[in-house]
């Protein structure tokens, strides 16, 4: 019966990512344009985006490749897997063992390097200069991520995503300022991997600044469609991720289905909550050049690092 | 009377093997042009004995050590060799992965490239040979004899295609630091022997290694046979700072010859430190753990950095496999500090993740190697920037060498990411070590390991993008061809190592433990027995779990449910057309971006590690030309002051040598008064 209920609130999970991830995304657009005194489009706008591509035909360069139309589905699948791994409903999920942190970076590497090679694959300019300047963002981005789960692992003891949900939501309350480092670290990552403002802009085409969007620039109609899902599936496990690590209340320990009652709701009230600070940074801050985001990463790296060693001088008690 | 056959793990099986070997090399030189006998029957032999000798060394894993002594030898120092568990797991190494090499090489051959085919049929047997008796060897005699055997085959190996001054440069530097780091090796062995004595006080001389077992040494000398065989086995191995043959040697060498070098002849190296430092040397100390694992990490850095701004294809492989050969250091630094620590299961986690990436370089780097020995053959070109759009043309090259690249970049579910994984884990227990500063430092140490992945990652997309995607930069590219059946069966034997070893990662630690336990008491075997074959726990299911089959069907189902469902309720309609040209019609495979271009951004942010050299064009040339040349700090820091150094010292011998007899026979009476007087004396 446990076993079963856990089951259910896994597919539960995934259901809910990928039907909330383009609302999470028409939220956020949603609140930037409020904030930027605009009128705001649907809250519905990312789901009629994707039913308009899913109708359309696919039209593929001459000498696109099965690699090139294979990709938006691995992409699809790894972000797929990811939101799978996340808790967000329970920390009791049967595909919790199959990867625990150190995987999930993996997994996020994995979808990374298959845009980047399907981005490639055309040969024209611009797939190759996004896909250049995506391993860019990456290569910085990946370790500071991981050092990051680093701290979290070793204040929990522990790599598995549940494990440490547990300890942070469920065992006694303690001040971890190491947390906070990596929490600012997280954030500066999060802005990059998920192409915010900063670092990348998503509502712009103009050539010289664009990096995710110069990547699948010659994709359409379905292939395009679930590249797009993919993203807004990034974005929303990034937040869940966010939520799990730094506010980890309200997440049920075990897998109950009347634990939905609170889960349900604390996981909408955060997400509307990050998805409005998420807009209020956007509309705070300025697109950098791109050479600049070595410096904006670097220093995202540090603090995970720092945030690692705060840990290990003040935390451990020796 | 019946010939009494031996049991499948005994010793006298890899003994026969490598006999087998040298005949097959042997009888390369019966018909040395005769390209079918060679290519088509001694090859393919060569393979199956590779093969053989993996199954016999799989069979001693965890059998008790087995010892014989040759007759072969000086008088009072007979061959001693010796079949243990480290032995096996090496051989194991070199036979699956020479089994796929030997296959490939058997129809990657072509008349007419330097070297007489049965030649290199013999020198190829031959490195085979004294690689396994480098593995097997039990006394510090037969290991130098078997070690420089291996550095002389495959000098001449390397040095196939001798008429290019070139790669004649190439391999006089591999063999120049080949023998700095025998030298090394060779007073290891003699610190390890006399334990610091100048003469052999206990009256044995026998060089084996059971002898330098039994010896106790005390701190110094221990830290000094040590640090001879850091030094020794790291020139072999390409540790930092003697590095430089690498890069040199693997493009110069053919293919096959690069796979095997890369793959397997850098593990006899690990092998050798792993045996003179965990199985010779008793108790290591703390600070030698630290050493290697900082010098570990240094190189693993600079290979990174420097894989990913290469534009020759096999030059960038070269780099991959520095950055490797530090991961592995990295590795057995943890080890050495754990061990020293007496924290043995710590200790065998952090060997089982070295051994366990040692199987997985040998495994995807002699894939990467062999594909662009097909691309090498396929289109006559190295260089990065004259490929392009390979997978059109060569698709079986092309996928198979996805499947190295993911494995290299260490991305689950394939075999690269399961032993970074276990690096990463061990890391996580360095708070624990007692010991003030080294458990605050050492966690610190996963960020540079984190950030050398990352780059690998980088370098590799580089490598599969700029190769096989995109359109091809060069109109002769249209007429590649893909790689004949013998070398896709070679290619593919490695590929499926990568997957294999990937995905059953229980199985392979299961097997791991036999080589741990008999060198720190501890393996993980029973922990990761104890949760199934499925899950991966090294240490407890709660504190860090991996299921890569399960990672692997959930994605395969999820693309095979989403393409199902996409086509089930809207369509499957594609239509051909030009890609979007931005408005500006003219364009052309030229104006990709180049290698040089896509490693831009990494020569940007780590600018000091590079000394690079630009010549750009002005507005005024006529014909304008961009050159950008990266070179290595270390030869202008270190290689070239020593050999001038070197040249200087050799200069003023060098007056000594008048070139006139009765100079010379001034010299022999100046000495024999001298030593008239001495000995009067």
């Amino acid at each position: 019966m446990e076993f079963a209920s856990a089951i259910l609130l896994q597919v539960l999970e995934l259901v809910l990512a990928l039907l909330v991830a383009p609302l999470l995304t028409g939220w956020v657009n949603q609140c930037r344009a409020w904030l930027q005194n605009r009128s705001a489009p649907s809250l519905w706008l990312p789901y009629r985006q994707l039913a308009k591509l899913f109708e359309k035909e696919v039209v593929l360069a001459h000498n696109a490749s099965g690699l090139f139309r294979a990709a938006p589905y691995f992409i699809f699948a790894c972000m797929v897997l990811a939101s799978a791994i996340v808790p967000t409903l329970s920390t009791d999920l049967p595909f919790g063992p199959a990867a625990d942190v150190i995987a999930l970076v993996g997994i996020f590497a994995l979808a990374r390097i298959f845009i980047a090679l399907a981005g490639m694959d055309v040969g024209t300019s611009f797939g190759t200069l996004g896909a250049r300047r995506e391993m860019l963002i990456g290569f910085l981005a990946e370790p500071a991520l991981l050092m990051v789960f680093f701290t979290a692992s070793l204040i929990s003891h522990s790599t598995s995503l549940s494990t440490i949900v547990e300890t942070f939501a469920h065992r006694e309350f303690a001040i971890h300022p190491s947390l906070a480092f990596a929490g600012v670290a997280f954030t500066m990552v999060s802005l990059a991997e998920n192409a915010r403002v900063p670092i990348d802009n998503p509502t712009t085409h103009l050539e010289l600044t664009m990096i995710h969007e110069a990547m699948i620039l010659e994709y359409s109609g379905r292939h395009l469609a679930l590249i797009e899902w993919a993203a807004t599936l990034k974005m929303y496990v990034y937040s869940c991720l966010g939520l799990a690590l730094f506010f980890p209340w309200g997440i049920p320990q075990g897998a109950l289905l009347s634990n939905l009652l609170i889960a349900l709701p604390s996981l909408a009230v955060k997400l509307g909550v990050g998805g409005f600070l998420l807009a209020v940074i956007e509309t705070a801050s300025a697109k950098m050049r791109i050479f600049r985001a070595p410096e904006f990463l670097g220093t995202a790296f540090m603090m995970a690092v720092l945030g690692m060693l705060v840990h290990l001088l003040l935390e451990t008690g020796k | 009377m019946p010939l009494p056959i031996p049991e499948l793990f005994s010793i006298d099986w890899p003994l026969s093997l490598v006999v087998v070997w040298l005949l097959i090399g042997g009888a390369g030189l019966l018909a040395p042009r005769n390209l079918a006998f060679v290519g088509k029957t001694l090859y393919p032999l060569g393979a199956l004995v590779g093969l053989a000798l993996a199954v016999v060394a799989f069979e001693a894993l965890g059998e008790a050590p087995q010892t014989r002594v040759l007759v072969l030898g000086l008088p009072d120092l007979p061959f001693h060799l010796r079949l243990d568990s480290l032995s096996a797991l090496f051989l194991l190494l070199l036979g699956g992965t020479s089994a796929g090499i030997s296959i490939y090489a058997a129809g990657y051959l072509r008349s007419g490239e330097g070297t007489a085919p049965g030649l290199q049929c013999l020198e190829y047997h031959l490195f085979l040979a004294s690689m396994a008796l480098v593995l097997l060897a039990d006394d510090a005699y037969a290991f130098m004899v078997a070690w420089e055997s291996m550095a002389f085959s495959s000098f001449f190996l390397v040095t196939s295609d001798h008429r290019k001054p070139e790669i004649r440069r190439a391999g006089y530097l591999y063999l120049l630091i080949a023998h700095v780091g025998a030298i090394g090796i060779l007073l290891s062995f003699g610190v390890l022997q006399s334990g610091g004595a100048l003469s052999a006080s206990n009256g044995v001389a026998d060089y084996t290694f059971a002898h330098m077992r039994a010896t106790d040494h005390d701190a110094f000398w221990a830290s000094a046979a040590f640090g001879l065989a850091v030094f020794g086995f790291g020139a072999k191995a390409g540790l930092l700072p003697l590095h430089v043959w690498l890069p040199e040697a693997h493009p110069a060498a053919p293919s096959p010859v690069s796979a095997m070098m890369s793959g397997v002849m850098l593990k006899t190296a690990i092998y050798g430190i792993l045996r003179v430092s965990f199985d010779l040397l008793h108790h290591p100390l703390w600070w030698w753990g630290v050493l290697v694992l900082a010098l570990g990490l240094i190189t693993a850095l600079f290979g990174a950095v420097f894989s990913a701004v290469q534009s020759d294809m096999k030059r960038l492989l070269a780099y991959s496999s520095i950055e490797n050969i530090g991961l592995l250091f990295v590795g057995i630094g943890l080890a050495l500090t754990f061990r020293s620590f007496d924290m043995n299961t710590l200790a065998a986690l952090a060997l089982t993740a070295v051994l366990y990436h040692g199987l997985n370089h040998a495994a995807f780097k002699s894939l990467l190697f062999l594909c662009t020995g097909s691309v090498l053959h396929a289109t006559r070109e190295r260089s990065l920037g004259k490929l392009g759009g390979l997978i059109h043309h060569m698709p079986w090259v092309a996928w198979l060498a996805l499947l190295g690249v993911l494995a290299s970049a260490g991305l689950p579910p394939l075999n690269g990411f399961v032993s970074e994984w276990l690096l990463l884990q061990a890391f996580l227990f360095t708070p624990g070590l007692p010991h003030g500063y080294i458990n605050m430092l050492i966690p610190v140490a996963a960020a540079a390991v984190a950030l050398t992945a990352a780059i690998a990652g980088y370098a590799m997309v580089k490598f599969f993008g700029i190769v096989f995607l995109g359109q091809p930069r060069e109109e002769k590219l249209t007429l590649a061809h893909d790689a004949g059946i013998l070398e896709r069966v070679g290619m593919s034997w490695l590929g499926i190592l990568c997957i294999l070893l990937g995905l059953f990662p229980v199985f392979v630690i299961d097997k791991l433990d036999a080589v741990t336990r008999p060198l720190l008491g501890a393996g993980l075997g029973e922990a990761v027995r104890a949760q199934g074959w499925l899950l991966l726990a090294p240490i407890n299911a709660d504190r860090a779990s991996y299921e890569p089959l399960v990672f692997l069907l959930m994605i395969v189902a999820v693309v095979a449910l989403t393409f199902l469902i996409v086509r089930r309720f809207w369509h499957g309609r594609v239509r051909r057309g030009a890609p979007w040209d931005c408005g500006f019609p003219l364009q052309t495979a030229r104006m990709q971006d180049t290698a040089e271009g896509f490693g831009q951004p990494l020569r940007q942010v780590f600018e000091p590690f590079y000394r690079l050299t630009r010549e750009l064009p002005t507005s005024f040339d006529k014909l304008p030309r961009y050159r950008m040349v990266v070179e290595d700090h270390f030869w202008y820091w270190l290689y070239l002051p020593v050999a001038h150094v070197a040249d200087f010292g050799s200069r003023m011998v060098a007056f000594l040598q008048q070139g006139r007899i009765s100079i010379y026979l001034l010299f022999s009476f100046v000495t024999l008064v001298v030593l008239l007087f001495l000995v009067r004396g």
